[in-house]
């Protein structure tokens, strides 16, 4: 057993004591960064099956009016026309706010783009606020049919997305008074950009398949 | 001003309605306060609050995992016991149990096995052992994991509180509408089962996130995924079915809740309401579920075969395979638990085939396990014990599993016992006897002491009997025809069957009641039965290189892996245990009472939404996004160990290990046994 | 050192507006046709499903720096991964849930 434990094999096989010294603290925050970006991915993906799931249920509801108001009588093209434009513009934005941060690691420079897209971000909100109150006062409100229920649900669910995502940054701008635009912060806004940008694409399918199929059907 | 104040919350929400239900609101009061009086008596409080509550380490939160389970457990087994002795007195006779209540016993027993018990006991030996196995010193977010606890426990407290406050759903444990809408299901119950899913599947999301991104990113330098122990690739496979499978019960549940509190119309039967589609999404997350529950099972009896047979695993490779063919064909067969409700015959053909498919890998496993044993030293430990049962027992219930995916023979015995008497056939052996035998195989590890061998043995018994004689009846009386959730019976012939079953229920009682026997000798005599060298099963994989119980920091160094089973060859190479040259600090994450205050504000948020407290509500929930945000502003958050602390605390496990005697493996169940394994030549 | 940050910074710009542009084409072609109404509404669904399908790969491309390199497999990986998962559950909800209303129908 002495043997086993002072004896002197290959240090080839099995496990080996690495005596290397551990990474610096720099490489260490670098993978820190790394897996939370990639955490945030998988966050991203598992919140795509939410998404899917709202799409799957609104798209087998078409039928399902019960005689309520339908997308001829409640959509307005015009308004979903400029909500995309809003949220577009803002992905562009917030894609100038990383360059920014990355390229010329300017504070100013990164928190003007993120209010820009903050900005904007709220446009579209008000948008579809008032789109909602449009629809309610025609008589679309949620509890009126399988199919309102569905649709608030899922234009709703992506609304309320884009809601965390302004209070998000106004986080983050609090975030940058305190501690500059150190490498933590650095992080979290790209994660914010991942965020950002996720919700465009979700926006796609909202418009396509709700606004556009649904004004066609 | 009163419904402001405390919403639907009255006098007689409080359960003086029936002697049973006072008796069992009883036993959870009393229950808490002898537990809150304990900790008050040891004086522990400071100790709980900065050795558990607020501890992110992925050790101490698994075993929060399992003690919640454990407690979860002994109030299902003892209401599966209730619903055995109804149904065993219940013919032509109304029995002790109302149908109300009788409905409420089989909704908790469900929804508790499978959301309060099976899920934190699994996430619980993961987390504990899954970082070991990879040479990780903690999951990729510490806090997260907290947070993660915190909500899975929410939902427990507020089934627990449901025994206590107003009455749980009748709905079953699935839930489905339009009997859990409002028009049919007025009460709080519904309720409290909708918001107890809800945070438990959000934290089991978080988890599944966390362990993924863990597997992928912080293995040990040189372990490549096809050099993971079978138990950690388990993880990585529950992990991803975690992360796309819980979002659907997630909408499932909170469409309810919609349709519940906003009046909306997703699954009523009016106005264009679709209940079918909220068993569809029901069953999107279910099925891949089961596969969540057995998986690591899989896992399990993968680690403790080989290393009770003293030899490398059989077909690593195919088992890999066999566990990643598992994990995607479970998102295509979820119809096989609806095949009556109402699709064309070719839609069902489709799911039976894909359903029959699963048996494929699930068998190429058995034979792996199998030939592992071939020729093998085997020791016939407790979890030995439980694969060798596990293997004959769960090729019974997979072949009642193929009968059931034929869609013919389903529509004969849907909605009977015998589909009854299979799930317990799959979830009994295929995940408890596995847990079960990770509590056996894993607990000196995390404690430092073995559990008492004999009393292990006994639980076995008692365990295996039961499950026999309590289910084994019942695919008789399942084909027979005997309805599921029968509170009363009308048929002679069901009788003899339904006492056998009781008998089982008994014996699984027994098996209870000596678990704790067992904890308590165990800890009586933690002496003897220590093990601080830290390997006593001559262990292969990488957490039996270290002291038990181990470092708060895991591993010293992070070890550099070139092989399968690295620790094993290790051993064999005479390079195990080796004193480091160079001693480095590191670096840990620091306490954070997160993940208890975040527990605390969802509890709130749940109890408060499910009696309509609007104000609470709201408190719970700005108390839960502000503490995580607050967290955010913390740049404080890892804390130092110096090397010459690791240092002094490496020698001192190393001048133990030396000390030892190396037993041979046929004196590992005694108490020569102090964690050092002679290796056979 | 600087050119090369400079030229990698103006690379990455062009990327953005080129997705802009794009975005903003495919985003615009159905939205004219369903407001103008310049097709018929069977050819118009198609212009709608290939113009978004096109779209939401422009912003995984140009805005998510989604692409074949090799820094990017894990995150690549994950994403089809996850697309395999959504056909299963979109497309089978789909299938499952018409049918059986045909059948009731």
């Amino acid at each position: 057993m002495a043997q086993a434990i002072h004896g002197k094999g290959p240090s080839h096989i099995g496990i080996r004591m690495s005596n290397a010294a551990p990474e610096s603290r720099k490489e260490a925050a670098r993978s820190e960064a790394e897996e939370a970006l990639f955490g945030f991915w998988v966050f991203l993906m598992s919140d795509l099956i939410i998404f899917s799931m709202l799409f799957a249920t609104y798209a087998t509801m078409g039928h399902s009016l019960a005689g309520g108001p339908g997308p001829h009588e409640l959509f307005d093209l015009g308004s979903a026309a400029w909500e995309t434009v809003a949220l577009l513009l803002s992905s562009f934005t917030c894609g100038l706010a990383t360059l920014a941060m990355r390229y010329d690691r300017s504070t100013g420079k990164t928190l003007f783009w993120f209010g820009v897209t903050l900005l904007l971000g709220l446009t579209f909100l008000s948008l579809e606020l008032h789109d909602f109150f449009t629809m309610a006062s025609k008589g679309g409100v949620p509890s009126r049919s399988g199919w309102l229920s569905a649709s608030w649900a899922l234009i709703g669910t992506h609304g309320l997305h884009v809601t965390s995502g302004c209070i998000w940054m106004l986080i983050m701008f609090a975030q940058v008074a305190k501690f500059g635009l150190d490498p933590l912060v650095q992080t979290r806004f790209m994660r914010l950009a991942l965020f950002w940008h996720f919700l465009d694409i979700v926006w796609i399918g909202i418009f396509s398949i709700v606004y556009l199929l649904g004004v066609l059907s | 001003m009163r419904h402001l104040l405390f919403g639907n919350l009255g006098y007689d929400a409080l359960p003086f309605y029936s002697a049973i239900a006072t008796g069992a609101a009883s036993v959870v009061v009393l229950g808490a306060l002898a537990v809150l009086g304990f900790v008050t008596w040891i004086k522990g409080w400071k100790s709980l609050w900065i050795d558990w509550l607020t501890s992110v380490d992925h050790k101490r939160i698994g075993i929060m995992y399992v003690v919640v389970s454990f407690v979860m457990l002994a109030r299902a087994v003892v209401e599966a016991a209730v619903m055995r002795s109804q149904q065993a007195v219940a013919y032509n006779n109304p029995g002790f149990i109302p149908p109300e209540h009788f409905a409420q016993l089989f909704t908790t027993h469900g929804t508790i096995m499978i959301f309060f018990m099976a899920m934190p006991f699994l996430i619980g030996i993961y987390n504990f052992a899954m970082p070991l196995q990879i040479g990780a010193r903690d999951v990729s977010f510490p806090a997260m994991n907290s947070i993660s606890l915190g909500l899975t426990s929410a939902g427990a407290v507020l089934m627990m509180i449901s025994l206590c406050i107003g009455k749980f759903s009748t709905g079953g444990w699935t839930g489905y509408p339009p009997y859990t809408e409002l028009s049919f299901s007025p009460g709080v119950g519904v309720d409290y089962w909708i918001w107890a899913l809800t945070l438990s599947s959000i934290g089991n999301t978080m988890t599944g996130i966390n362990f993924a991104v863990t597997i992928y990113k912080k293995r040990a330098p040189g372990m490549t995924l096809f050099r993971m122990p079978l138990f950690a690739w388990t993880a990585l496979c529950i992990s991803i079915l975690m992360i796309f499978a819980m979002p659907p019960l997630t909408v499932a549940t909170l469409m309810l809740a919609m349709d519940r509190y906003l009046g909306m119309h997703f699954f009523t039967n009016e106005l264009g309401g679709n209940m079918m589609n909220y068993i569809n999404m029901f069953w999107l997350f279910g099925h891949p579920e089961v596969y969540i529950l057995i998986l690591p099972a899989f896992g399990v009896y993968s680690e403790t075969i080989a290393t009770f047979s003293n030899k490398r695993l059989y077909g690593y490779t195919s088992l890999v395979w066999a566990t990643i063919s598992i994990a995607v064909l479970s998102f295509t067969v979820w119809l096989h638990h609806f095949f009556t409700m109402g699709q064309d015959g070719n839609v069902n053909a489709i799911f039976g085939i894909a359903t029959m498919l699963i048996a494929i890998p699930t068998g190429v496993k058995v034979y792996d396990w199998l030939l592992t044993m071939v020729r093998g030293r085997i020791r016939i430990s407790v979890p030995m014990l439980y694969a060798c049962a596990f293997m004959v027992l769960f090729v019974v219930g997979g072949a009642t599993g193929v009968m059931l995916a034929n869609p013919g023979f389903d529509y004969q015995v849907h909605n009977t016992l015998f589909l009854v008497a299979h799930f317990h056939n799959m979830l009994i052996p295929g995940l408890l006897f596995g847990m079960l035998s990770a509590y056996h195989y894993w607990f000196p590890k995390a404690f430092g002491f073995r559990l008492h061998e004999g009393w292990g043995r006994i639980i076995f018994g008692c365990w295996v009997g039961g499950f026999i004689l309590a289910f084994m009846p019942l695919y008789i009386v399942g084909a027979l025809g005997m309805p599921r959730r029968s509170q009363e019976f009308f048929e002679a012939v069901y009788r003899p069957y339904l006492w056998v079953a009781l008998c089982g229920a008994l014996l699984v009682l027994c098996a209870l009641a000596s678990m704790v026997i067992q904890l308590w000798t165990s800890i009586r005599d933690r002496q003897s039965l220590a093990v601080p060298a830290g390997d006593p099963w001559n262990g292969r994989t990488l957490e039996w290189s270290i002291a038990a119980p181990p470092p708060e920091y895991n591993f010293a160094l992070i070890p550099q892996i070139d092989s399968v089973d690295a620790f094993h060859q290790a051993k064999k190479q005479h390079t195990a245990w080796r004193a480091p040259e160079h001693y480095y600090d590191i670096e840990l994450p620091s306490n954070t009472p997160v993940g208890f205050v975040c527990c605390v504000a969802s509890g709130v948020f749940g109890f408060a939404l499910t009696w309509h407290v609007w104000w609470a509500v709201l408190l719970g929930a700005g108390v839960f996004f502000g503490a995580i945000i607050t967290r955010s502003f913390n740049r404080d958050t890892f804390r130092i160990i110096p090397a010459a602390e690791i240092r002094e605390t490496e020698e001192r496990w190393l001048l133990t290990l030396r000390e030892s005697p190396a037993i041979a493996n046929d004196a590992m169940f005694t108490t020569a046994n102090r964690g050092l394994v002679r290796e056979p030549v | 050192m600087n050119d090369d940050h400079a030229a990698e910074r103006r690379q990455e710009l062009h990327g953005y507006i080129i997705g802009l542009v794009s975005a903003i084409l495919l985003s615009a072609i159905p939205f004219a046709g369903v407001m103008l109404g310049l097709l018929s509404p069977a050819a118009l669904i198609w212009v709608i499903a290939v113009a978004g399908l096109v779209q939401v790969i422009v912003h995984f491309r140009f805005f998510l720096h989604i692409d074949l390199s090799r820094s990017h497999r894990d995150d690549l990986q994950l994403i089809l991964f996850s697309l395999l998962i959504v056909v299963l559950m979109v497309g089978g909800t789909l299938w499952v849930l018409t049918n059986q209303r045909h059948m009731m129908g």
